[in-house]
């Protein structure tokens, strides 16, 4: 039976492309608005585009939150996607202090401005970036079946920074800056970069998210 | 390793097919634009661009069309520009398929326009369009103003504000990402205009998107490191075969900037 995958619709930002990308690798998305619809889910995507303050609120007003909250904590898989893994760490200082779902140590912060060597550097960091694994070997991840160095496009301004080493499942580098790429707790999967964006590579990480198990 | 270079095919789009001028005139016929964003794709694009050039309003559904489809098969990241003025045409772009919009006229005319359209979509999505034309020499100013001038209406509108200080207050607006083009060098295949790349690149914090003169290969190495861009567009050397974008990566790649290369194929 084809899988069904549930996408988190709580009113930000397009999700054609996340849903496109499930269709691409052989299952079904269906979008999730009211808490019953996300409460169901077998498999769960939590989206997230623009800024994490108005992404939390969006959660929260939509009455999503505790149903999100419940999915995760009864031990279904769930991949969060650019500020959808934001929001899994306890908080962001964009634009003033934020509550996250603290399901994840660590606050998201500014990427800093300049690289190691000092010099200025773009902002937001927008691109293909190659992933680099960190403590955490690959191998029964997302990333089975990813090499080290494969890239994806990520585009952002803030990066998590989980407190706990061994829940940084990647990272890629930005002059010098080591960046948070994916994040990993049990059944929560966590990524910066846009898999849905990032072609073959993204799409292999998302068929093993989807199609594992 | 680090961010990699951007290459970026541009593809103007006509009436649902892709035409490219010679600074805006002279169109040629160069095919259908999904089929060419799928080969783009598949060659390793890093970013595809859509500018609709349709100059009649019954004209412009079909770049939604183009757009969605183009989506279906393309898992890269997709910028539309040309005509966007509303905060709807943006949200329909978006649910066609778009990752980001590409503003032009509309940012000169009302630069308040931008900062509605990043509060309501992010910074991310939002691409202001820097076209550019180097200031006629009686009408450079003494005083602070660069040698540029911005122009609207696809060049044929100057709109007397100096490119440089629009650059920076678009960026303070909330666009998060510069689509810098000399319209003195698109279609000439003379290469970027780097001065005006560069001064632009050189004062704001986002990247920049050098666009048209590209001719050789050459001309996106200088883009990069003389440009100081962190991607580099073009379209006349990829649609008449020019060049490959294989080609392309690899001459960057041999001359120092660090690109992409081609994902190895699926286990």
């Amino acid at each position: 039976m084809t899988r069904q995958v549930v996408i988190v619709d709580y009113g930000v930002g397009n999700l054609q492309s996340v849903a496109r990308a499930i269709v691409g690798v052989g299952a079904e998305p269906i979008f999730a608005t009211t808490p019953e619809q996300v409460e169901v889910a077998s498999i769960m995507v939590v989206p997230g585009v623009g800024a994490f303050g108005s992404c939390t609120a969006a959660l929260h007003s939509h009455g999503l939150r505790e149903a999100v909250l419940a999915v995760i904590a009864s031990g279904r898989p769930t991949l969060g996607i650019c500020v959808g893994m934001q929001m899994l760490l306890d908080e962001s200082e964009e634009f003033g202090t934020h509550a996250g779902l603290g399901l994840i140590a660590g606050k998201v912060r500014s990427i800093p401005s300049t690289g190691a060597d000092g010099e200025p550097h773009k902002i937001p960091h927008i691109g293909w970036s190659g992933l680099q694994p960190n403590q955490v070997d690959w191998q029964g991840t997302i990333f089975e079946d990813t090499e080290p160095g494969d890239a994806c496009y990520f585009v952002h301004s803030f990066a998590a920074n989980p407190i706990n080493p061994s829940e940084v499942l990647a990272t890629c580098d930005y002059d010098g800056r080591v960046i948070c790429a994916a994040v990993q707790k049990d059944n929560l999967v966590g990524v910066q970069f846009h898999p849905e964006k990032s072609g073959k590579v993204g799409l292999r990480i998302l068929s093993r998210f989807v199609n594992a198990r | 390793m680090t961010l990699k270079t951007r290459l970026i095919p541009c593809l103007d789009v006509m009436g649902g097919r892709v035409v490219k001028g010679v600074q805006f005139v002279d169109l040629r016929d160069a095919g259908d634009p999904v089929e060419a964003a799928i080969a783009y794709d598949a060659a390793g694009a890093d970013e595809l661009t859509f500018l609709d050039i349709t100059a009649s309003h019954e004209g412009r559904d079909t770049i939604f069309d183009v757009v969605a489809r183009t989506a279906e098969h393309c898992f890269m990241p997709v910028t539309v520009g040309g005509g966007v003025r509303t905060i709807e045409d943006i949200r329909k772009l978006l649910l066609a398929g778009a990752d980001k919009v590409a503003i032009n006229s509309a940012a000169v005319n009302d630069p308040d326009f931008i900062s509605r359209a990043a509060d309501k979509f992010g910074n991310q999505c939002i691409v202001v369009s820097v076209d550019a034309k180097q200031r006629l020499s009686q009408t450079v100013g003494g005083d602070n103003r660069s040698e540029w001038e911005i122009f609207t209406h696809g060049g044929r509108k100057p709109s007397g504000l100096d490119a440089v200080e629009f650059a920076v207050r678009m960026v303070e607006r909330g666009a998060g990402e510069l689509l810098v083009t000399s319209m003195d060098r698109d279609g000439t295949k003379s290469g970027f205009d780097l001065a005006l790349t560069r001064a632009i690149s050189d004062a704001v914090e986002v990247p920049v998107i050098a666009s048209g003169g590209v001719g050789t290969l050459q001309d996106l190495v200088d883009g990069v490191k003389e440009g100081h861009a962190s991607a580099v567009l073009a379209a006349s050397i990829f649609h008449f075969g020019t060049f490959t974008i294989p080609q392309a990566k690899a001459y960057l790649r041999d001359h120092g900037v660090a690109v992409r290369m081609d994902a190895p194929a699926a286990a």
